[in-house]
């Protein structure tokens, strides 16, 4: 069975964010950047599939422009077989990257495609369900647990009230949540070996997809910081600000 | 124009998040049409035909509907989407979701998580962990929006809408429920408590949440736990406040035992009043906290507990 495994390249988790002075976007110039961390746990659990002999092929693929082959090495050095490098410089809506995913989805027929449940710069949380939605596949998101059996999918996912467990028919789309598993560090001796490891380019404008920007972003502001109040001394001063001044409790 | 508001709801009760979305679409401005999407779900429909500015309030209720799985709801959705110009859910894990799958099927853009409408196709939400604010105009005909409840104030609930059922069944076929493995709880949900209480590494293991107990009883509060509280296996992971876990704006957080991570800030930075207890007078959660004591949490629990 073929896994594919969607990733993004975005901002270090580690680094702040800055706001440009223009409020025209954040300022990513000379950031460090890495893979997307749901990503990279889409990327493990795909590979662990492999070890427990469930899939047999773990193809990543990145959209982006050149720079994102950095993440495809990262996938290929944790285990990733081969690598879809969809070359662009446009900036891309989640639906438009769906529908390139799409084509990726009908030229490798893999039974089940893991992406993380969100990137950690934009937010949006739509990739995997839009490309569900285009593929006419059932989806399992944010999920703790993936078990292939059967021709099926069984998924636990973290929902509001606890955790729920769905059957999904194959093909299917899976989004990871934090806890679905640790992701382990590229040894040396597998990222000389990544280096080998075939990495194909394909240009989006080659995909035959509409790629017109759906939204546009007016402007990027800094949120609105909040002051730091007062060190109180004890429990009794802390009661009774938070009831005489603050009024929150009773 | 007309906006289709998607209720969410356990089959039972109508979430109280669904109040603030309404407030949303009534901050867009339009005809705002409820939509009821279950199995058994007679006392939510009861519910939403009282919120407040709704004139309709669409039923389906079927046992296609009962697990509300993506599938099936988004082919529901899309076949009404015609009507509306805004199809709007709340952020919760239920409206995270299918909308995209919405989105998707009217090849439309989804904006996520708006925290403000700045018109009816202007819309702001945050990016970064909430590090930054973006405003975002659609360019599609139908918009397609989840909302963090937390953005807006909830509705009134005196109204008397019109309910309507709908006979329309979409079942893709594709997916089934297995199991749910839900967290039974007397207290509030952490979304819906006026009062939270999260505790975080500090607490040092699972058995020292139950200090949170009492202090939680007094003040009816939600408990919650920072990311490094449910990464250590102290708690399960639907207590978690943060970015990857709930964002919440109670009247009144207590953290306790959290230094005040990013990831944490961001799922309770909004709250109306901050108080933090940690033993570190340079962790960063004093940063934001309105009030801070500096002390240790084995002390200050009991003692706080006593004098509530």
């Amino acid at each position: 069975m073929k896994v594919l495994v969607p990733i993004k390249r975005v901002i270090d988790y580690n680094v702040k964010v800055r706001v440009k002075a223009d409020n025209s976007n954040v300022d990513l110039a000379n950031t460090k950047m890495a893979i997307n961390p749901f990503c990279e746990i889409a990327v493990e659990e795909a590979i662990r599939l492999k070890e427990a002999g469930v899939a047999t092929e773990v193809i990543a693929v990145s959209i982006g422009d050149k720079s994102c082959q950095e993440q495809l090495r990262t996938a290929l050095a944790l285990g990733a077989d081969r690598a879809i490098h969809i070359e662009t410089d446009l900036s891309l809506d989640a639906l438009n990257i769906a529908k390139l995913l799409q084509k990726i989805v009908e030229e490798e027929a893999p039974q089940l495609v893991i992406l993380g449940k969100q990137s950690i710069d934009s937010d949006n949380n739509q990739t995997g369900q839009m490309l569900a939605a285009l593929t006419g596949m059932p989806q399992g998101t944010f999920a703790s647990e993936v078990k292939v059996a059967d021709g099926k999918v069984n998924v636990t996912r973290e929902v509001d009230g606890g955790l729920q467990t769905l059957a999904l028919n194959l093909p299917a789309i899976v989004t990871t949540d934090l806890r679905l598993n640790e992701p382990r560090y590229a040894s040396l001796p597998n990222i000389m070996k990544a280096k080998r490891k075939p990495l194909a380019v394909k240009s989006a404008s080659d995909l035959a997809v509409d790629l017109a920007p759906r939204t546009t972003l007016l402007k990027v502001t800094p949120p609105a910081e909040r002051q730091a109040g007062i060190i109180v001394e004890t429990i009794d001063d802390l009661v009774e600000k938070l009831k005489n001044e603050a009024k929150v409790i009773s | 124009m007309s906006i289709l508001v998607y209720v969410e709801h356990d089959n039972s009760t109508l979430k109280s998040e669904t109040l603030k979305t309404v407030a949303a679409a009534q901050a867009i401005g339009g005809d705002i049409t409820l939509l009821v999407a279950g199995f058994n779900c007679q006392s939510v429909v009861d519910d939403a035909a009282k919120v407040n500015g709704v004139s309709k309030v669409l039923v389906a209720d079927n046992a296609a509907y009962e697990h509300q799985l993506a599938e099936n709801i988004s082919l529901l959705v899309t076949e009404l989407a015609s009507d509306y110009q805004h199809i709007i859910a709340t952020a919760l894990t239920t409206g995270k979701n299918f909308m995209p799958r919405v989105a998707a099927l009217l090849d439309v853009a989804q904006i996520s998580d708006v925290i403000a409408v700045e018109s009816s196709d202007t819309f702001v939400r945050p990016i970064y962990a909430g590090n930054a604010i973006a405003t975002v105009k659609s360019l599609d005909s139908t918009k397609v929006i989840t909302v963090r409840a937390t953005g807006f104030d909830g509705v009134a609930t005196d109204g008397n809408a019109e309910v309507m059922n709908l006979d329309i069944v979409t079942d893709a076929g594709i997916s089934s429920h297995v199991s749910d493995e839900l967290t039974v709880s007397e207290r509030p949900d952490l979304g819906a408590a006026s009062v939270i209480i999260s505790g975080g590494r500090g607490m040092q293991n699972g058995d020292n949440f139950k200090l949170l107990d009492g202090i939680a009883d007094k003040l009816g509060a939600a408990i919650g736990a920072s990311r490094a509280a449910v990464d250590a296996g102290f708690v399960p992971n639907d207590m978690q406040v943060g970015q990857t876990g709930k964002i919440v704006a109670p009247d009144l957080y207590i953290a306790v035992g959290i230094s005040g991570a990013i990831q944490h800030l961001a799922g309770m930075k909004d709250s109306k009043v901050i108080v933090a207890i940690n033993k570190d007078p340079e962790a960063p959660i004093f940063q934001v906290a309105d009030y801070g004591i500096v002390a240790d949490l084995f002390d200050a629990l009991p003692e706080l507990e006593s004098k509530l």
